[in-house]
């Protein structure tokens, strides 16, 4: 029993740090789609703009 | 696991980025240019004269075209660092994950993504008349939000109520509906308008494909080599 719990911990652990790096992912992935689609800088805007057009993004 | 979600991410969204700027470029960026005649007022639809449905629209922008190519490859980043956490999110629950059902995965980000939003707000060139663009991003980013949950509802649960519940979230906002113009004050001729639609589908649906497919075959080979290590440590 002590040693099924030993073992259990670890993979606990590690499932949290796979939860913490999934968020952290999909986090990441709306900052790169934020950036490049919806971001009303002008700078920004102009630079994607074909690709925001193609990619049925709102644009202007 | 980040790095491994952050590498395979990397390397799928750049190919089926490239991929979908490559086809963007041929298919979607004559219409778009075209349309930037009527939208600068270079061309006018029904003005004085008839004009020709064949203008001259350019070749390769260096500068233009390669931001579109830079810019796509990281949308479609940004898109496999949402796709792949569910992808292996599910991997979890027990579900296979090999490149062939990586392009229903594909097929499926196409519909939340670029569809379920278009279905109301379609794919708009340069040149037509549009609500405010605020509005319409709000909009925009609620629909996808609630069809990506519908998805999941739909994928991931077995009871008709949470299947009812995506019917919900898939028609509410249609039916709320997407902010509209005033009035139709746009320049541009609607054959250019709805081949630009049908042309912007298509290519996003061919690029949502592969990079489900690219997704699920990095993620795959990135595990496999994680792995293989440590059979051969014991």
């Amino acid at each position: 029993m002590n040693q099924n719990h030993t073992l259990a911990e670890p993979a606990i652990t590690s499932q949290t740090n796979g939860v913490a790096a999934l968020l952290l992912s999909v986090v990441f992935g709306f900052g790169v789609i934020f950036a490049v689609g919806l971001a009303q800088a002008d700078a920004l805007h102009d630079a994607a703009h074909d690709v925001r057009h193609a990619n049925g993004f709102p644009c202007h | 696991m980040i790095s491994r979600l952050i590498t395979s991410a990397l390397f799928a969204g750049a190919a089926a980025g490239l991929i979908a700027a490559l086809l963007q470029l041929v298919f979607v960026q004559p219409v778009l240019l075209h349309a930037e005649l009527y939208e600068s007022g270079q061309l006018i639809h029904f003005g004085a004269d008839s004009v020709s449905a064949h203008p001259e629209l350019g070749g390769l922008d260096l500068m233009r075209d390669g931001l579109s190519v830079v810019f796509s490859m990281l949308l479609y980043t940004g898109y496999a660092l949402i796709l792949l956490p569910l992808m292996s999110f599910a991997e979890q629950r027990g579900q296979s994950l090999d490149g062939r059902n990586g392009l229903i995965w594909g097929a499926i980000g196409f519909l939340v993504i670029q569809f379920a939003a278009g279905f109301s707000l379609a794919p708009e060139v340069p040149g037509v008349a549009a609500a405010d663009v605020g509005a319409r991003q709000l909009w925009w980013f609620g629909t996808v939000a609630s069809a990506g949950i519908a998805a999941a509802l739909i994928a991931f649960t077995r009871s008709w109520a949470t299947w009812v519940g995506a019917a919900v979230l898939l028609l509410a906002p249609h039916l709320i509906g997407a902010p509209e113009p005033d009035t139709f004050a746009g320049t541009v001729p609607p054959e250019i308008a709805a081949l630009f639609a049908a042309r912007a589908f298509g290519v996003a649906l061919v690029g949502w494909s592969l990079l489900g497919a690219f997704a699920a075959y990095f993620w795959r080979t990135s595990g496999v080599t994680v792995s293989a290590p440590q059979p051969s440590k014991a």
